[in-house]
């Protein structure tokens, strides 16, 4: 299968201005490549750089070295060097992040945010929510919170209107940042399925799954993140 | 430069200095803003971000660099260079200039819908009729009830004062928009409609906005990209997020951690 992602010894560090100009070597030398139908989970305990990668990757992060190229049909796109608004353009078309906090606009249905990147890819308003309307359906959304704006769900519901949000739009490559983080055994098989899905539609993704059971059940191959520490930090 | 995208940019500010007496007002400022882009101008108070903004909207002429913006014949035409009519009749029809205070961008002693029709007839419309139902449309696009057509803006609330002035600035379909702080005053439920009626209609109209704000929470929420400025000068810009959760400079990493948490 083509590959869809490179990242080519990518480092980060974080300096503390207001600390003193601490600097926080986060990681380097990262350098792994993701297939089209392909997961790669990452590996490692917390703080070791997870996150940060995936940051990268969407461009919400800088990348201090190294390339991460990304395939848009017949180009190679590096997000390390790109302009902001192909980072936009990238995150229209290309690159989808599945996360699991929700960040809430004033008066926006909950049917609404979960249709936007549909909506945004060419959808007409009536299939994207309808399609918003079926995903909800499917992660136990119960059906009187559609038409209401998520900032008054609880954290359970806002998770799922997040991952419904991630889901429903064609993307070559997801970024799963912990996805099924404090899902019950139901919503977190719907999950699963949809990775699965997304595997057969030839979608590349990166994910970071601490859940042991779903990670075995999607993962094709792991990474272990602490091999990419910075020599500063170890 | 885009890498795979190859459009023309819709304003191009190279180099753009203001001075008062020997102080400096804004220094050196260069950017390219793109059709459809929301660009934010962040920083505290004196930071140069209304200088640069009167700079750009030719309120003010800068001491010295260029701005240059795509007329809609396609020429790039050197803002300063106009003639007066040619810049009035740009200010008036391709361009909005939403105030921080209403009353700057209204006149508070005629109708609501003379306000809004009041622009239509700058760019040749004279037809009773149609004024006055394209600013009924405008009304409703604001959330302004039809019944409040004949009222004056005087007894209207802030918040609806500030919608007025949003409808009288969109009516002309204009391509570039500047905002100085639309938000600053209201109270936050206020201020939550109007961010959110903004936010749709710059994106439904594939509008482009430069927008000076000292608040981060409407720059992450409005914008696309984000200019730091800091004593005149811009010391960082990119990606909002990527400026708001990875900043790299000490003011920046100031500023954002100076963000009340709710």
């Amino acid at each position: 299968m083509p590959v869809r992602l490179y990242l080519n010894n990518v480092g980060k560090s974080f300096t503390m201005h207001l600390q003193g100009g601490s600097v926080i070597p986060v990681v380097e030398n990262v350098d792994f490549s993701v297939e089209a139908g392909e997961c790669v989970v990452l590996g490692g305990p917390s703080g070791a750089g997870k996150s940060s990668i995936l940051k990268m990757i969407y461009g919400n992060y800088r990348c201090d070295e190294g390339q991460i190229l990304v395939t848009v049909d017949d180009n190679i796109v590096n997000v390390a060097g790109a302009e902001p608004r192909d980072i936009l353009k990238l995150r229209d078309d290309t690159i989808g992040y599945v996360s699991q906090f929700l960040r809430t606009i004033p008066r926006v249905s909950a049917e609404e945010v979960v249709a936007e990147p549909l909506i945004a890819q060419g959808t007409s308003e009536t299939e994207g929510l309808e399609t918003a309307r079926a995903l909800l359906s499917r992660l136990n959304v119960p059906e009187r919170l559609w038409t209401l704006p998520p900032a008054t769900f609880s954290g359970g519901e806002q998770q799922r209107v997040n991952i419904a949000r991630g889901f429903i739009a064609h993307y070559p490559i997801l970024l799963l940042d912990e996805p099924t983080a404090s899902l019950d055994a139901a919503n977190r098989a719907v999950v699963v399925r949809l990775v699965e899905e997304k595997k057969k539609q030839g979608v590349a993704m990166v994910g970071i799954l601490h859940d042991q059971d779903v990670r075995e059940e999607i993962a094709d191959r792991i990474i272990d993140v602490t091999a990419f520490r910075s020599e500063a930090a170890a | 430069m885009s890498v795979f995208q190859s459009d023309d940019p819709l304003l191009q500010v190279r180099n753009v200095t203001r001075y008062y007496g020997d102080r400096v007002g804004c220094a050196e400022v260069s950017f390219d803003l793109w059709p459809g882009e929301v660009l934010a101008i962040v920083g505290e108070s004196g930071s140069g971000k209304t200088t640069l903004l009167n700079c750009l909207s030719t309120r003010l002429a800068p001491t010295t660099g260029a701005i240059e913006y795509r007329m809609r014949d396609g020429s790039m035409r050197n803002l300063y260079q106009l003639s007066e009519a040619e810049r009035r009749l740009l200010m008036r029809t391709d361009w909005g200039f939403v105030h921080q205070n209403a009353a700057d961008g209204l006149r508070m002693n005629v109708s609501a819908g003379a306000n809004v029709g009041e622009r239509l007839m700058a760019v040749g419309d004279r037809h009773y009729g149609n004024i006055r139902s394209t600013a009924d449309d405008w009304l409703g696009r604001v959330e302004i009830e039809s019944d409040r057509i004949d009222d004056d803006p005087r007894s209207f609330s802030g918040g609806m004062r500030q919608r007025l002035q949003i409808a009288r600035n969109l009516v002309t379909n204009p391509r570039l928009v500047f905002m100085d702080e639309p938000t600053g005053g209201l109270d936050v439920s206020v201020q939550a409609r109007l961010l959110d009626l903004l936010r749709r209609l710059v994106a439904d109209l594939g509008l482009s906005v430069v927008i000076v704000t000292h608040d981060l929470a409407v720059a992450r929420l409005l914008s696309h990209r984000i200019m730091v400025m800091r004593q005149g000068n811009v010391i960082e810009s990119g990606l909002t997020d990527q400026v708001l959760d990875d900043p790299r400079e000490p003011y920046t990493q100031l500023l954002v951690s100076s963000i009340l948490q709710v």
